[in-house]
């Protein structure tokens, strides 16, 4: 896109490809049998993350879901604490209470992950509904983003909440992460509109669909819709189609996925994609991107090898933030 | 939220230290009041819910003038989708408001309760403390109203179920406004609930700020406590006052919050009449009388003179016709017999 800069490219590729070492990370250490956890894998998802990221300034709101690595890298949560509250850790942005499905980081805007689906529009339109009410105006003027799949769009919050954003002119970004899976259910057997932007209309909000893994174009669709609603002029869906490589949560053997398709969309995986884009316009070297894949690696290597020597947390932080007198 | 303000009324008089100012209003306007208080003390305070907005201000007008005084982006109007009301409310208190949402009726926390049990409740404790939710939703219930199954069930054990909620039931005017202001500045999610046969009731208001967990005894007595909260004390108040006269010498320890709820107030009580009997509106199967019965059988043992009793409504869906209410729902009649039995006991 025109408006990025060479720089901005080359920062969205990194955020990209910190999250699939990230991913990759955290695949071996479950398969070596180092970590426990469910983990629901975000990768192919990447280009969206990093697209909305950088969008975004760290005072805008995020509220996410539990497929929620991407957006928590890309929204800018540290790894250290990140890591830590996906491995229960007393240094987790949860102290360990919440786990992977709960990360929160306020810092950079982060107020929620949540492990229902579509619970977190209405709460997002909260967000928005305090962020209009601040002083702020036109490009200061903060505004929310939640970040959902297709399966949430089927869900009573997703049309609560849009109708509650429109009638309200909330300055809320939806977007909806189609990874044409709704747990085990594909897109075409949980939904009759062929895009899930066509429900917008039922709103009179605008939307509408992009490449999901092309971070340029999520960037792009999701600068307008910010600026839309910093404006004023209220909120936006935005579907991001894209693809889930590798299933529901680990261990899916996803049966369920004819096998073309499966290879369809590994040949359009948005890491690789985007690095040959960089590299074909000139904006990044070979070099350079081999620099930055090798420093990420490194990254995670050492920062989960920090994070699985670190304590879980103090047996008296049970009874912790359980209300504002418990203390924490 | 500003903490409750202070007393408006006349203060120190020389001889006899503090004199409050009282004033009767009715349960309805003294929580108007809190509610108008708590906008013009503190910008963040926000209410929304349906119908809230003038010239109806509520179904039972509780907002009444409201939106009028402090406009309609402040006391706003919902569309009918309770999930989005509730769901607004916590990202609200999350974003740095203090917003009041009011849920028509209790009957309705069905659509709302992921937001409420899985968010509300939780969001402080899964993020070690980052996330906190200071918010209150308000909700009516119509038992002895004639409005049938869907609109008059006491759902408060629903609530008080889930660690992180806290949940208040005023009985008096007093009350009203003094355990809305707590909830309004408490840093936690609180449901209030608004029995409406209770709103007309008019009484005295004392400006002494109240704290969430102080039970209060409504009526001393030495034989028999009866535990109770709600528009169900002043039933509990007119059948101790029946027996005044020879009968058993009946305490009413209005509980005010469940959650919290004041243990000490409970087992004081109880330990010095060694009799009680606890009263609620509420289906008594998995009531909240059974926490009450647990709570002092395990305490209180072999202090107790009889069983701890539970009187409440009988396990049916509350019927519409007046008659068959009249008989679902407790009364003096049943809180008596279950008094007498007690009384048969012992001592």
């Amino acid at each position: 896109m025109a408006s990025l800069d060479d720089e901005s490219m080359r920062s969205i590729y990194r955020t990209m490809v910190l999250i699939a070492a990230c991913d990759d990370g955290l695949r071996s250490a479950i398969s070596a049998g180092t970590v426990t956890l469910a983990y629901y894998s975000p990768r192919g998802q990447e280009a969206v993350a990093a697209g909305f990221g950088a969008a975004l300034g760290p005072d805008d709101y995020l509220v996410t879901t539990y497929r929620g690595l991407h957006d928590h890298i890309a929204k800018g949560v540290p790894l250290r604490p990140l890591l830590a509250e996906m491995l229960g850790r007393a240094a987790g942005t949860g102290k360990g209470k919440g786990g992977p499905m709960h990360v929160v980081w306020p810092d950079a805007g982060l107020m929620l992950t949540t492990g229902v689906v579509g619970s977190g529009l209405p709460i997002a339109c909260g967000l928005a509904w305090a962020a209009q009410r601040e002083d702020r105006r036109d490009a200061t003027a903060r505004v929310a983003l939640v970040s959902f799949g297709d399966g949430a769009t089927n869900i009573g919050a997703f049309h609560e909440a849009c109708n509650l954003a429109a009638v309200w002119r909330l300055p809320l970004v939806l977007l909806c992460q189609n990874n044409r899976y709704g747990e085990h259910t594909a897109f075409a057997h949980h939904q009759r509109t062929e895009r899930v932007s066509d429900r917008a209309a039922a709103y009179a909000m605008p939307g509408l669909t992009v490449d999901g893994n092309d971070p340029l174009a999520v960037h792009a669709a999701v600068t307008e819709a910010a600026d839309r609603a910093r404006a004023g002029d209220g909120p936006t869906l935005i579907e991001a189609v894209t693809y889930r490589l590798y299933g529901h949560v680990f261990g899916d053997r996803m049966a369920y996925v004819p096998p073309d398709e499966l290879d369809a969309a590994w040949r359009q995986e948005p890491v690789a994609r985007f690095r040959s884009h960089l590299l074909d316009t000139g904006v990044l070297s070979e070099d350079a991107a081999h620099l930055v894949e090798q420093e990420c690696a490194g990254l995670v290597a050492d920062t989960l090898e920090e994070v699985l020597a670190l304590p879980e947390p103090d047996p008296h932080e049970l009874l912790t933030d359980v209300v504002a007198s418990t203390g924490g | 939220m500003a903490d409750a303000p202070a007393a408006k009324g006349t203060r120190g008089t020389a001889e006899v230290g503090e004199v409050r100012e009282v004033r009767e209003v009715s349960v309805r306007g003294a929580i108007t009041r809190a509610l108008d208080e708590a906008l013009g003390a503190d910008e963040r305070v926000v209410l929304l819910g349906e119908d809230i907005t003038d010239p109806g201000g509520g179904v039972f007008g509780v907002t009444k003038g409201l939106s009028t005084k402090y406009g309609s982006d402040r006391v706003r109007d919902t569309p009918i989708s309770e999930q989005a009301i509730v769901g607004a409310a916590v990202g609200a208190a999350l974003g740095g408001l203090r917003p009041v949402a009011e849920l028509m009726f209790m009957d309705f926390l069905g659509l709302a309760l992921d937001q409420l049990a899985n968010h509300a409740a939780k969001l402080r404790y899964m993020s070690g403390g980052r996330t906190p939710v200071p918010m209150v939703l308000r909700t009516a219930v119509g038992g002895g109203l004639g409005v049938g199954a869907q609109h008059s069930q006491m759902l408060e054990a629903w609530l008080t179920h889930v660690p992180g909620l806290k949940v208040v039931v005023p009985s008096t005017a007093s009350d009203a406004r003094g355990l809305l202001h707590a909830c309004m500045a408490d840093d936690d999610p609180c449901v209030f609930i608004e029995q409406v046969p209770l709103l007309a009731r008019r009484g005295l208001i004392d400006d002494t700020p109240l704290s969430l967990g102080t039970a209060d005894i409504k009526r001393p007595g030495a034989d028999v406590t009866v535990i109770t909260y709600g528009r169900q004390v002043h039933e509990a108040l007119a059948a101790a006052e029946s027996l005044a006269a020879g009968g058993p010498d009946v305490e009413v320890l209005d509980l005010r919050s469940l959650s919290p709820l004041d243990t000490e107030a409970v087992l004081e009580s109880v330990g010095r009449t060694r009799r009680c009997v606890v009263f609620h509106e509420a289906v008594v199967t998995g009531g909240f009388g059974a926490e009450m019965a647990a709570l002092i059988s395990e305490a209180l043992f072999g202090r107790l003179l009889a069983p701890v009793l539970r009187v409440g409504a009988v396990p049916t869906p509350l019927p519409y016709a007046k008659s068959l209410e009249a008989l679902a729902l407790p009364g003096t009649e049943r809180l008596l017999a279950a008094i007498g039995h007690l009384a048969s006991y012992g001592g």
